[in-house]
This record gives C-alpha cells, sequence and structure tokens, in this order.
C-alpha cells in the first residue's frame, strides 16, 4: 500500500516536468531503464573512439591530427561524465567496466562499422555525430538531474565535432574528382547505420512508452529519425553529395521527406555481435584495459606511500 | 579482472574570478593530486575554470532528502522575510 503510494507520488512528480535526483525515492524499473541507458551510452562514447582513433596517425595534416585528437579526447571525457551519472545509481564502475569488456552490455551498433578512408571521418563527424545531438539534446531535458545535466555539457562540446566532419567533407568534395568519390562512398556506407541510431521503430520499441511518461524520452526514435533526415538531405545537396536512397523524396503533403525502408535484419545483427567490427572493437578495449593495468596499479601503490608518508611526518 | 575500487572525489569548479567554486561532477583517482589532474582533464578542456576543488564524495555529509519537509518548514510561515511582505504606497519610490 505504502510502495503504491510512493509510485503514484512519483509518477505525478514527473509528470509535472520535477527533477529526479540521487537520493530521492525511484522505482526500481526508472533506475534500472537509467542505469542501462547511461552505462550503454557512456560505453558508447568510449568505444566511439576507436574508428576514429584508427586516423589520428594518418590524419592528412597536423591541423586536422590536433582537431581529430581534441574530438577523441572529449568522447573520452563524455564517457566519464556518464559513467558518474550512472554512478549516482548506485552502480559502481569496475562493475560496467567489467560488463562492457564481457560483451554483456550493449553500445551504439554505429561503432562495429569500420573507418576505410579519410572521408570516413568526415561522414562520422557529420552523420554520426549529428544524430548523436539529435538524441541527445532532448536528454537535456530528461527527469534525471545527473543525467540532463551531463548531456548540457556533451551537447555543448558536440556542436564543435559535428561541425568540423562536415567540413572535412566540404574540403573533399571541392577537391579533385577522386577526393570526391571518396566522400560519396563514405556518405554511401554511413547513411543507413546512421539512421539505424536512432533505434528500432516505435512498433517495435516497447519500453518507450514508459521512458516517455517519465521523462526519460521526449520524442519516439521514429520521430527524431525523421527530423534527422529531413535536417540532413538540405545538408547534403550543398555538399553535392547523393544519399543513397532511391525512395527518398519530399513529401509536401506531410511537410517531411518520405524515405526508404531500414534494413532491420542488419542492425539486430550488428547487434547481437555479429558487425564488421564487433570483435575487433572489443578486443581493442580488453587489450588496453589490460595493459593499463601496471598503471592503476602503481598509482595507487604511489598513493598508498604518499598517504604513509604524510601520516609519518 | 583486477578492480582499482579509487575512491570516487566530487569536483567543484571556480570559472572564473569573483565567483563560487561550483559542483561540476565527480571522477575516479587513486589520491587528491591525480584527482586534480584528471578534472583538469576531464572539466576544464575548453577554459571552464580557474580553480579547481576536489573532495572525497565519502566525505560529504548530506541531509536526507526523506526528511527535507522538516528541515526547511521552519522558513514557510516566515513570508515576512521577503520584502514583498510589506505593502507600500506607490508614491515611495526605488524601496
Amino acid at each position: 500500500m505504502e510502495e503504491m503510494n510512493l509510485l503514484d507520488r512519483f509518477e505525478a512528480y514527473v509528470a509535472d516536468n520535477k527533477k529526479v535526483e540521487p537520493k530521492d525515492w525511484m522505482p526500481d524499473a526508472y533506475r534500472k531503464t537509467l542505469i542501462r541507458q547511461i552505462s550503454q551510452h557512456a560505453h558508447s562514447e568510449i568505444v566511439g573512439m576507436l574508428p576514429e582513433g584508427n586516423w589520428i596517425s594518418r590524419a592528412p595534416s597536423l591541423k586536422r591530427k590536433a582537431i581529430l585528437l581534441a574530438k577523441v579526447q572529449d568522447e573520452a571525457g563524455h564517457g566519464l561524465y556518464l559513467y558518474s551519472a550512472a554512478e549516482t545509481l548506485g552502480i559502481d564502475r569496475d562493475t560496467m567496466i567489467e560488463e562492457l569488456l564481457s560483451g554483456k552490455a550493449k553500445y551504439s551498433s554505429i561503432f562495429n562499422y569500420p573507418t576505410l578512408n579519410w572521408a570516413d571521418i568526415g561522414a562520422i563527424g557529420w552523420l554520426v555525430d549529428g544524430a548523436a545531438i539529435m538524441n541527445q539534446v532532448p536528454l537535456c531535458k530528461c527527469s534525471y538531474g545527473p543525467y540532463a545535466r551531463a548531456m548540457v555539457r556533451v551537447c555543448k562540446e558536440e556542436s564543435f565535432h559535428q561541425r568540423q566532419g562536415y567540413q572535412i567533407l566540404l574540403t573533399m568534395t571541392q577537391g579533385t574528382a577522386e577526393q570526391k568519390a571518396m566522400a560519396q562512398d563514405a556518405l554511401n556506407r554511413w547513411w543507413w547505420p546512421s539512421l539505424m541510431m536512432f533505434g528500432p521503430s516505435d512498433a517495435d520499441s516497447p519500453h518507450s512508452a514508459t521512458s516517455m511518461r517519465w521523462k526519460i524520452k521526449h520524442f519516439s526514435n521514429d520521430e527524431l529519425r525523421q527530423r534527422f533526415v529531413d535536417m540532413t538531405i538540405p545538408q547534403a545537396e550543398i555538399l553535392g553529395l547523393t544519399v543513397p536512397d532511391a525512395d527518398l523524396k519530399w513529401n509536401e503533403e506531410r511537410g517531411h521527406y518520405d524515405f526508404g525502408a531500414i534494413d532491420w535484419e542488419e542492425f539486430y545483427n550488428v547487434i547481437k555481435g555479429n558487425g564488421p567490427c564487433n570483435r575487433e572493437r572489443l578486443a581493442a578495449r580488453r587489450k588496453a584495459h589490460e595493459n593499463g593495468a601496471w598503471v592503476r596499479e602503481a598509482a595507487t601503490a604511489h598513493a598508498n606511500k604518499r598517504a604513509a608518508k604524510t601520516k609519518a611526518a | 579482472m583486477s578492480k582499482s575500487n579509487w575512491p570516487l572525489w566530487e569536483v567543484f569548479i571556480r570559472s572564473r574570478q569573483g565567483l563560487s567554486h561550483k559542483h561540476v561532477g565527480s571522477l575516479h583517482a587513486a589520491d587528491a593530486q591525480m584527482a586534480i589532474e584528471n578534472a583538469r582533464d576531464v572539466y576544464t578542456r575548453r577554459q571552464e575554470g580557474m580553480s579547481i576543488w576536489v573532495v572525497p564524495a565519502a566525505e560529504i555529509t548530506a541531509s536526507s532528502p526523506d526528511e527535507k519537509d522538516e528541515l526547511f518548514a521552519p522558513s514557510d510561515d516566515k513570508i515576512y522575510r521577503h520584502p514583498t511582505f510589506y505593502d507600500l504606497p506607490d508614491v515611495l519610490k526605488h524601496m
């Protein structure tokens, strides 16, 4: 009975757009949903460093290299803001890292695709970060305070990511025929995986309704995907590139672009671990974690030694 | 897998002289000095700060949200602490 009252009060409270803070009472399902969503989001930032890290040593100029380094460093920072936000819900950092490295935890399927040429770095900034921004801006109003605050920081930083990516493609499309062809090839490969970033269609997204009622989400997957398409097509036109979708056309009546069917079989296949790079990504994370073990141990030993010295003095 | 078990630190940043330090988030570090260095990399990549405080999260004593009502009730019935409580004639400007 008492539990019911708490739940009713909670529902009314979030329905009123009020914020929930770590020590407030919340339903178990709310806590679990947020832990899953925030930790997956954090893992995505961390694994997301890998496809781009692939090009740091091969960036075409020192300027591009410095910019890419700064972007990848931001992704690490975003992962850390998010892990901290998840920890306020009672899960500890080591558990989350273990879940990522064991393959139990999921991360965004987009990062299981390879970066084959420099134009891919442009396409990632423009499309992948663009789609991420579309998802993340509404999360700044999420009912859970620490997640919303982390998102405000992330969104402020992401806008440079998208602009630098678009500018890479702008430069390439104004270059030689080969460079323009590379840009088109990158768009061909990244377009559909970017649309998949918004998640399954609303009809196949059973938890969406609860997340919307709890004000974790404010828009459905399909709504955000449509907004992304509407915003991105004119940007592709400015680049002089063609979106790889024969069914794409402006629908005057709806005031939106109609677009072709998404290959959901591919999406679920990548989620299940069978994308082009799933194994490589996890292997790289595990190796980094194992190779860093001595650094963590040394830092702990150093801290203990210093603490003992301070005590003795 | 080895667990690091580094303590959690709450991070406070003064964005410019004249403003208070403000809570920005938290991070794990082996000791206070490492916490300061990590806080610089995680929370001030774009000139957001000129001073950093780090505090072990375990050292913070917080009021309980369950006792919020009793804790803050004493100020609820003292509306005379607000300037708008006093009804003064319109001819009186700037008070």
